[in-house]
């Protein structure tokens, strides 16, 4: 990796209405298992995208890809009209400070304070002088209502404090696209509740995009302009949530109706497996 | 008979895999460290300053202890052996020259690689696992000059000076049993360590210091950067990294002897 520079804003082809982010024909490998197949996918600006789908549906996979973490096997991705699969290390470096990524389990560094990990961004992207640093980290802890927790370190606040304080981090930049993991992951439903209210009233006051990645049916319906169900790494549908909740798709319909869809069992292929004989 | 040549094949493979990463890592290190400060990226001093309070000044009693016991330790075979052949008169020149190149610079490493060495690896495997590491890349944030270059830093100056300390503590505990059993004074020993040690020796001792850190920090890097599965995935990189930074300092050390000696 070469050392990168202060970035200039990338040169994008971004313009107002174009889509924060294209995908096409994304595909990805882990080994020799291939895991997203032919995924397209457009958000546009100001929009609540929600991708869900089961467990092991390459959602968490697409994530990765999205925010650059990982390389697409083939395909095109695009955010903020930056090609990030040719873009530079500048470019890139550029982009990262108009994305903010909130992790699942909240990735906060723990021998940092809760401040320390909010102004971490501007510490190393601005030349602000360490009071106005504290005083845009403390306005982001006060928009994720955990003002006065700005002295504590990150394993003494609770699953949800945790997820409140990595938004603050991940919109410190003012972003214009965020992303969360599974913002509802571990939480009770209370809690749960308040971070979508949260997640409405971050696009609202911030008019940012963002990229929601959960298997919360709830959450999802709350939050929602647009779904995008994946299923075994390919996307079944796209749609607003009463498009979803009408589909006749069998699987979409045991997704929401958390039935399993087991096909029948193959009596042989599970002999087979019991016994580890190959076929 | 074919998956155990399958298998060595896959670790050489693995291990130079390895090898590979460490070196670009180290290489990258140094960029970061000379050209970030120009591109308003430094290595940040902070944290090299703590990562050298950890590694230098949090290992000093523990090194002196070992390097006096090491001290005491040559001083009684040197002069057991020695008054064998009625030669205990020469103890001097097997402590100093045994402490200078090739004790303090050893035994500091290896308790090096066990206390921060292992210390490290933990770090490195638990914010890899807890996705720290892929929240410094989506910020924009090299982890090579945020975590791994600040540690290679501080450990490549503060093992060499403590291997000095542990030089200076292990010859003077070294003195006392010699001064003790020969009836001579700590000036009179002295005077004969200082005439019998070149700069050569100092260098050598101190060269061997510089490598055994930067062994320490890249395979305790490495080793975190490659973690996996959760706290027992941290345990295993953890004590994989102590025994491969020990395997590692002992074979540098035959091959820089060898190396520097015979030419």
């Amino acid at each position: 990796m070469a050392v990168a520079a202060q970035a200039a804003p990338p040169p994008t082809t971004e313009s107002a209405d174009a889509p924060v982010i294209r995908v096409e024909g994304l595909q990805a490998h882990y080994g020799a298992t291939q895991v997203l197949h032919d995924v397209d996918l457009t958000v546009a600006p100001g929009e609540i995208m929600v991708i869900m789908g089961g467990s092991g549906s390459g959602k968490s996979t697409l994530l990765r890809h999205l925010v650059g973490l990982t390389r697409p096997t083939e395909g095109g991705i695009e955010l903020l009209g930056l090609d990030i699969t040719r873009a530079g290390a500048m470019e890139m470096l550029g982009l990262r400070r108009r994305i903010g990524v909130a992790f699942q389990g909240g990735a906060l560094f723990s021998s940092m304070s809760v401040l320390e990990n909010i102004m971490l961004p501007l510490r190393e992207h601005t030349r602000l002088d360490r009071k106005t640093m504290e005083i845009m980290a403390r306005l982001k802890l006060e928009v994720v209502n955990l003002a006065g927790a700005d002295a504590l370190m990150p394993a003494q606040l609770s699953g949800g404090m945790l997820k409140r304080a990595a938004v603050a981090r991940a919109i410190v930049m003012d972003p214009k696209l965020l992303f969360f993991d599974e913002p509802s992951a571990g939480l009770d439903p209370v809690v749960s509740s308040a971070l979508d209210d949260l997640i409405l009233k971050l696009r609202e006051a911030m008019n940012m995009s963002i990229v929601v990645v959960t298997h919360e049916l709830e959450s999802a319906f709350k939050i929602a302009d647009r779904i995008t169900v994946l299923d075994q790494g390919r996307i079944l549908m796209v749609d607003d949530v009463a498009g979803i909740r009408r589909s006749d798709n069998a699987r979409i319909q045991n997704l929401l109706n958390r039935r399993s869809d087991d096909s029948e069992v193959d009596a042989r292929a599970y002999l087979q497996r019991l016994t580890g004989e190959a076929s | 008979m074919l998956r155990v040549a399958e298998g060595i094949g896959r670790s050489v493979v693995r291990g130079a895999e390895e090898v590979g990463f460490a070196g670009a890592l180290f290489v990258e290190s140094l960029l970061w460290a000379v050209f970030g400060p120009a591109r308003r990226q430094p290595v940040r001093l902070p944290a090299v300053v703590t990562q050298m309070m950890q590694i230098g000044v949090g290992a000093l009693p523990i090194a002196t202890v070992l390097a006096a016991t090491i001290g005491l330790m040559l001083a009684i075979q040197s002069l057991y052996s020695l008054s064998l052949f009625g030669a205990e008169s020469f103890a001097t020149v097997g402590i100093a020259l045994a402490v200078v190149r090739e004790f303090a610079p050893l035994i500091v490493a290896i308790l090096i690689a066990g206390r921060s060495g292992s210390a490290l690896a933990a770090r490195f495997s638990t914010m890899m696992i807890n996705q720290e590491v892929d929240a410094l890349k989506v910020m924009g944030i090299s982890p090579v000059r945020f975590l791994v270059a600040p540690s290679l830093i501080a450990m490549m100056i503060m093992v060499p000076a403590l291997t000095m300390w542990a030089m200076l503590v292990a010859l003077t505990a070294g003195g006392l049993f010699v001064t003790a059993s020969l009836q001579l004074s700590m000036a009179a020993y002295f005077a004969d360590v200082i005439a019998i040690l070149s700069v050569n020796d100092l260098m050598h001792g101190l060269g061997k210091s510089v490598l055994f850190a930067a062994l320490v920090a890249l395979v305790s890097a490495v080793n975190g950067a490659l973690a996996d599965g959760g706290a027992e995935g941290v345990g295993q990189r953890t004590t994989r990294a102590v025994v491969q930074s020990i395997a590692a300092i002992i074979m540098v050390d035959m091959i820089f002897a060898f190396i520097v000696t015979s030419g």
